[in-house]
């Protein structure tokens, strides 16, 4: 009986939960470089993005998704990142961006 | 006999001083570098928010100061400031019981930002290009042949450390606002987007007209800020930007691109400010003693601030500042000279 499948999962909420979110690893990270709580989202890395242009790969979420404590997936996702730099050269606010991808991996390695 | 004042710069701000002084029985004496007064709103098509003529606020202004026979010197600059008096770069003197300083600001150089290619591709243009275009009566593409998906990029030169400009530029959200329901009225058939990364609508009317541009004119509000542009073999512009809110990468092909360029702070600010003593803000404009009571105010007695010297403004902010102004000064030299 407990088998039963009547194929209802329960689904997880999606909601961003920063009363159960373990924002230590992301408050370590804006530690190490405070530029990146300058960011304003304006889309300019993801617009000159190539892996952006050919993948899901969106660095702009990606880096708000680790500052808000939401860790899962983004080591492998920022393994799409080439380091080119080209969102380094176009970021309005200066943000040394190809520093910040090798810091969230160098942080998130072991998650 | 009359005190007399020196205002530097003959714009919107010097002349609104000059005028207030004047009514109040003080003898102003207006420099301005160019050869006639009227500074940047001078040529400037329609203002924000309300559509005014800019011709029917700031022609007034200068034939006023023409009836009310309030001295220019035109086409000189001035070299240093001091509460007694201004020197011009001719080396000849003007003595002054206080001088105010309304040196405006200059217009962010688009051609900075390489990737926009303002200056290479014809049919990038900077808001002030268009409305010029507006004010002499003909929008166009370089090739005479009307738009018809239009681009309109805000905070070029605003809000960009690449380029030094870290502040905000104030004037330009609402005036890509005006500019697209402008476009949209020359050519109601044209595509118009606007790219922005926030759109600041601090007046009043302001945001009623951003709504307006949405509900009325059907003005597509793109959040996201264009990356780079690069022209396509028919002369169009081919743009890319993120659309952050669906969080992909976007591009397309407009036909006019018009970069809203940013205020910036006076390159001569810097020695000018040196030789009266004055500290510059961090974003290169003279620094008031601060934004309330001393607004209008100088770290030393007898120089006075007027309009967008100290920080962006728009038109209607520099007329009110300037009124203000030459109440400092009159409190400051009746204070001086014990008149009360």
């Amino acid at each position: 009986m407990r088998n039963l499948n009547f194929g209802y999962g329960i689904s997880r909420p999606r909601a961003v939960d920063l009363d159960t979110n373990d924002l230590r690893k992301g408050l370590d990270i804006i530690a190490e470089m405070p530029e990146l709580q300058a960011c304003i989202g304006c889309g300019s890395c993801t617009a000159s993005c190539t892996a952006g242009n050919i993948t899901d790969f969106n660095f702009r979420k990606l880096h708000t998704a680790v500052r808000r404590g939401e860790y899962k997936g983004v080591y492998e996702a920022l393994g799409k990142c080439m380091l080119c730099g080209k969102c380094r050269l176009v970021c309005p606010r200066g943000i040394n961006t190809r520093a910040v991808v090798m810091l969230i991996k160098r942080k998130l390695g072991d998650f | 006999m009359a005190h007399r004042v020196v205002i530097v710069g003959g714009g919107a701000a010097g002349m609104q001083t000059a005028l207030e002084l004047k009514s109040r029985g003080i003898e102003p004496v207006i420099v301005e570098r160019n050869i006639e007064l009227g500074g940047k709103a001078k040529g400037w098509h329609k203002l924000f928010p309300s559509f005014v003529s800019a011709a029917d606020v700031m022609q007034p202004l200068a034939l006023k100061v023409k009836s009310e026979r309030i001295r220019c010197f035109y086409g000189q600059e001035v070299s240093e400031i001091a509460p007694d008096g201004v020197m011009l770069r001719s080396k000849e003197r003007i003595p002054a019981d206080a001088v105010v300083v309304a040196t405006g600001f200059t217009l962010f150089d688009a051609h900075r930002k390489q990737e926009y290619g303002y200056g290479l591709y014809d049919n990038v243009i900077t808001s002030v290009d268009l409305e010029r275009m507006m004010n002499s009566g003909c929008v166009s593409l370089a090739d005479g042949t009307e738009p018809k998906r239009i681009a309109i990029l805000h905070c070029v030169g605003s809000r960009d450390e690449k380029v030094g400009q870290k502040h905000c530029s104030k004037v330009c959200c609402i005036t890509g606002v005006k500019q697209a329901i402008e476009l949209k009225q020359l050519f109601p058939t044209a595509d118009v987007f606007n790219f922005y990364m926030d759109m600041r609508m601090f007046g009043p009317g302001y945001e009623e007209l951003y709504r307006e541009a949405q509900e009325r004119y059907n003005v597509h509000f793109v959040r996201g800020r264009i990356s780079e542009a690069a022209e396509t073999i028919n002369k169009r512009i081919q743009i890319k930007a993120e659309d952050t809110l669906t969080g992909r990468p976007l591009r397309m092909t407009v036909d006019m691109l018009v970069l809203l360029v940013g205020m910036s702070a006076n390159y001569e600010n810097p020695a000018l400010a040196a030789t009266a003593g004055l500290d510059l803000a961090p974003n290169g404009y003279f620094k008031a003693v601060d934004t309330f009571l001393g607004a209008v105010r100088s770290q030393r007695e007898g120089i006075f601030f007027a309009g967008a010297v100290t920080a962006p403004k728009s038109l209607a902010d520099t007329l009110a500042e300037a009124s203000l102004t030459a109440s400092a000064v009159d409190d400051y030299l009746k204070r001086k000279f014990n008149l009360r």
